[in-house]
């Protein structure tokens, strides 16, 4: 097989070019749905009929917790990525996705928060989904902490790989945590999209801002690496008639 | 629904005004945050190449 679509692809110059050019069809349909998810969830969705209009924070929280655990899942494939084919345009994608992760992780836990005081009684519980979702926090500061305390750029792609491949552990747990262990958190919504346990007009505004939220990410993501690749590519003649020098 | 109606949130407003307000405060944070990222990497790389340390 011809490997070299690979190799154009991971190129700084081409992934620089591209993702500048993608970033906006990512962004401005993230920021329609935003809107349309948010007025969908605050005002045309009716109340639940057990929390009232407090179970609206499912319009934050779900796409909080799902962010959370995708920007992971992302960082470590590009981690392994980087890891197994030395590419160094994958380091810069992990990089770049995991300060984003981090903030949406602290939502989702914020959020969880503000959910359960007046839902449980309590703003917070050590049980299996809200101790396995403080662990990802750890995870994504951990990896870069530890990042940044390595001078080399090589030795520290390589080391943040290491924790953020091995950290992939943690997301079943986080999914499965709710049917493995007896937890106050209330199983998943949407796990069986066959199946949905939720009414249609509560449940477009929530799938509308899963997707919205993704988009965000993958706008966020493509602004990110371009600074990470500048950063990375300090000294390559591409960069000269790039920034008009 | 009222618009005091809406803004009591059935009592909850406490508790939903702030998650909302946190998470879009995150999600426009996080959009400046990457554009000021990208704008100072792209100034520094300038300054570099007009320093005329692009060949070392």
């Amino acid at each position: 097989m011809n490997w070299t679509w690979l190799h154009k692809f991971a190129s700084p110059p081409h992934a620089y070019r591209l993702a500048g050019r993608l970033a906006p069809w990512f962004g401005w349909p993230a920021f329609l749905l935003i809107i349309a998810g948010l007025y969908g969830g605050l005002v045309l969705a009716p109340p639940d009929y057990l929390q009232g209009e407090g179970f609206r924070i499912v319009y934050v929280h779900a796409p909080s917790a799902w962010m959370s655990m995708f920007i992971y899942g992302t960082m470590a494939v590009a981690a392994a990525i980087g890891l197994v084919w030395r590419i160094k345009l994958a380091h810069a994608v992990a990089a770049a996705a995991a300060p984003v992760g981090a903030w949406f992780t602290f939502a989702a836990l914020a959020t969880g928060a503000l959910w359960g005081q007046p839902m449980w009684g309590t703003w917070w519980v050590w049980d299996a989904r809200l101790t396995s979702e403080l662990i990802l926090l750890f995870l994504y500061l951990g990896f870069i902490a530890l990042r940044s305390s390595i001078e080399d750029r090589d030795r520290a792609d390589r080391a943040g790989a290491v924790l953020a491949v091995v950290g992939v552990v943690n997301l079943p747990i986080i999914h499965y945590s709710v049917y493995w262990w007896n937890t106050l958190h209330q199983p998943s919504t949407l796990t069986r999209l066959g199946k949905p346990t939720m009414a249609g007009e509560m449940l477009w505004p929530l799938l509308t801002m899963l997707f919205a939220f993704t988009l965000y990410f993958a706008a966020v993501l493509m602004v990110r690496l371009r600074a990470e690749i500048l950063r990375r590519e300090r000294n390559a003649s591409w960069l000269k008639a790039e920034l008009g020098r | 629904m009222n618009v005091n109606g809406f803004f009591a949130m059935g009592g909850y407003a406490i508790y939903v005004w702030p998650s909302f307000a946190l998470v879009i405060a995150l999600l426009i944070g996080n959009a400046l945050a990457a554009r000021r990222l990208h704008r100072h990497a792209r100034d520094e790389a300038l300054r570099r190449l007009d320093a005329g340390q692009d060949h070392p």
